[in-house]
């Protein structure tokens, strides 16, 4: 009747809203339901780091290239905290790049969109990272001890760049007319794709119950939506820009919110599934830099090895 | 162009084009943690030269030049980096040998810097020997790494010294501008150490099972704008968005 206790002893923290520590007793559907959440939440945070990267080399000034690359770095560390934290959960590295190169995991659908201009990036700052962070604030309290902490560094990093990505779409929208239209641009493509990062609609999205009662989510892919475009339509207007492309964004004034239209889920799903736009590129520049590194992490292996024998004999 | 003003120039041209090579990697890493290590070493570096270039746009005595029209409104024959940093990254261990060099010269050199008449450029100098410590720290371990681990990162690293050791001396070249630099107090005699970086070196590589070639011709011409056929396309790609847009602000 142990494990009957051992439960009771589980739900009763989650009860109590204390944290569940690696070394806890926790079901076994819990363990694995975190380490699928946490490592592709890590995978996106890696895979995130392409779309962005694909502009360092061009950013057109000094300060937006240093700005970029810190950004970027700080994506590879929040992926670095989550693999951490995933690990603590009995999986390992390995294990999770394996499943991230073989197609297996999935990350972040948004990254498998295409960044075509510089305004690009400044809409990934504002809208992506706007979208992760709405994501993301709750899983600060999530029951998971070492997720909850990874959480709490990743947010504060995140509204840094939604700060610097919406900075940066400002400096396009009021200032040429060509950089103007660049920013439109990017408004239009990456609307819908932001919208699809929230996840199907409530009706048909699995997986809710036991997030909610775990603390692993604490609102609906809905109410989150909702509350994302809230934010987002005056912001749009302050920008001077017009709403993007069939979008169907209208105040209403019963709900007191804004209507807008559904983003294409056939789409979402196709992207979902390995279809989208740079699906292919994506996982093959992760495979290619991952097969690159082989022989130096072999070397780095096989000389740690030869320093501990050499301790060991002295 | 003044002397003061091309002496500071060379500087932040080497470590911008140095930073530009290195951020090829982000993203691309042979694994993550060195993946941000790198992408820190990158970052150092380009801040160091943002500021060089601040302080050479203030010294060229010209009008509207800002570090940005320096970095992105010049062409191949007005930079005046070496010819090693330009170098394309090749595999890790071309990399890093090629960064093993720069660093270990830039920790020699910016120490010395930091005793510059120039209040800025000394300014620069003790912020950048903080950051070059760490990053030669880094570099050298993995010269280390490769020289004695694996037969296949031993040979990778001999290649890349084979293909890379023609630019080294280079950095150590002098002519009436170092002259200048170093007569007015905001300059060093860089060759009073080139015996001491040659002797670090050396031995780093040597210890690490990996032979200097013993032939080598140096190449030079990269600090007064003669350059390998490389730095042309890497200023396309690095300037292509600017110079599309030449009026606007980022």
């Amino acid at each position: 009747m142990e494990t009957y206790n051992f439960e009771n002893i589980f739900e009763g923290k989650l009860a109590k809203n204390e944290m569940i520590e690696p070394k806890d007793w926790m079901p076994e559907n819990y363990r694995k339901h975190l380490i699928r959440q946490i490592s592709q939440h890590a995978h996106s945070e890696i895979v995130g780091m392409l779309p962005e990267g694909n502009w360092i080399t061009r950013a057109p000034s000094l300060r937006s290239k240093l700005v970029l690359l810190a950004k970027v770095q700080d994506e590879g560390g929040h992926g670095l905290y989550l693999y951490t934290a995933a690990e603590s959960l009995g999986t390992s590295r390995d294990e999770m790049l394996d499943a991230l190169h073989t197609g297996k995991a999935k990350y972040s659908s948004i990254f498998n969109y295409p960044t075509l201009t510089w305004a690009d990036v400044a809409a990934i700052g504002w809208l992506v990272d706007g979208a992760a962070i709405m994501n993301q604030v709750m899983l600060q309290r999530t029951s998971y001890g070492p997720y909850s902490r990874a959480m709490i560094r990743i947010c504060k990093e995140e509204s840094f760049h939604q700060r610097q990505g919406y900075e940066a779409m400002t400096r396009l929208a009021f200032g040429t007319p060509a950089q103007k239209e660049m920013a439109q641009d990017a408004l239009n493509r990456f609307w819908f794709p932001t919208l699809m990062m929230f996840g199907p609609p409530d009706a048909e999205s699995p997986n809710s119950d036991n997030a909610v009662k775990w603390r692993i989510k604490r609102e609906t892919n809905d109410e989150l939506r909702q509350r994302f475009v809230n934010q987002t339509v005056p912001q749009i207007e302050y920008l001077g820009l017009d709403f993007p492309t069939n979008s169907g964004i209208k105040w209403n004034e019963t709900r007191k919110e804004y209507d807008f239209s559904e983003p294409n889920w056939v789409e979402f799903k196709n992207v979902i599934h390995g279809n989208g736009p740079c699906n292919k590129e994506r996982l093959q520049a992760r495979n290619t830099a991952h097969k690159n590194g082989e022989w130096v992490r072999a070397a780095a292996t096989a000389f740690a090895k030869r320093q501990e024998e050499k301790r060991e004999a002295a | 162009m003044n002397h003061h003003y091309k002496f500071i120039l060379r500087l932040a041209d080497n470590g911008l084009i140095n930073s530009q090579r290195l951020t090829e990697w982000t993203g691309h890493g042979p694994f993550l943690e060195e993946d941000l290590a790198l992408t820190n070493i990158a970052l150092d570096i380009l801040g160091r030269s943002k500021m060089l270039l601040e302080h050479a746009a203030k010294l060229s005595g010209l009008e509207n030049v800002s570090e940005d029209t320096l970095a992105y409104f010049r062409n191949e024959r007005e930079f005046l980096n070496t010819k090693l940093v330009e170098q394309p990254n090749g595999d890790y261990a071309q990399t890093i040998v090629k960064q093993v060099m720069v660093d270990y010269f830039d920790l020699l050199h910016y120490t010395e810097l930091c005793k510059s008449s120039d209040e800025v450029l000394a300014g620069i100098a003790a912020k950048t020997v903080k950051e070059v410590t760490y990053h030669y720290r880094h570099t050298s371990s993995w010269v280390t790494r490769f020289g004695l681990g694996t037969e296949e990162s031993n040979q990778r690293a001999q290649a890349a010294l084979n293909e890379l050791w023609r630019f080294s001396g280079e950095l150590f070249f002098t002519d009436e501008t170092e002259k200048f630099a170093e007569e007015n107090g905001i300059g060093v005699n860089i060759n009073a150490s080139k015996d001491k970086w040659t002797k670090t070196i050396t031995t780093l590589f040597e210890e690490a099972n990996l032979k200097i070639p013993a032939d080598a011709f140096m190449q030079d011409g990269g600090k007064n704008g003669l350059h390998t056929e490389h730095l042309g396309y890497l200023l396309a790609e690095m300037q292509s968005l600017a110079k599309a847009h030449p009026e606007a602000k980022w």
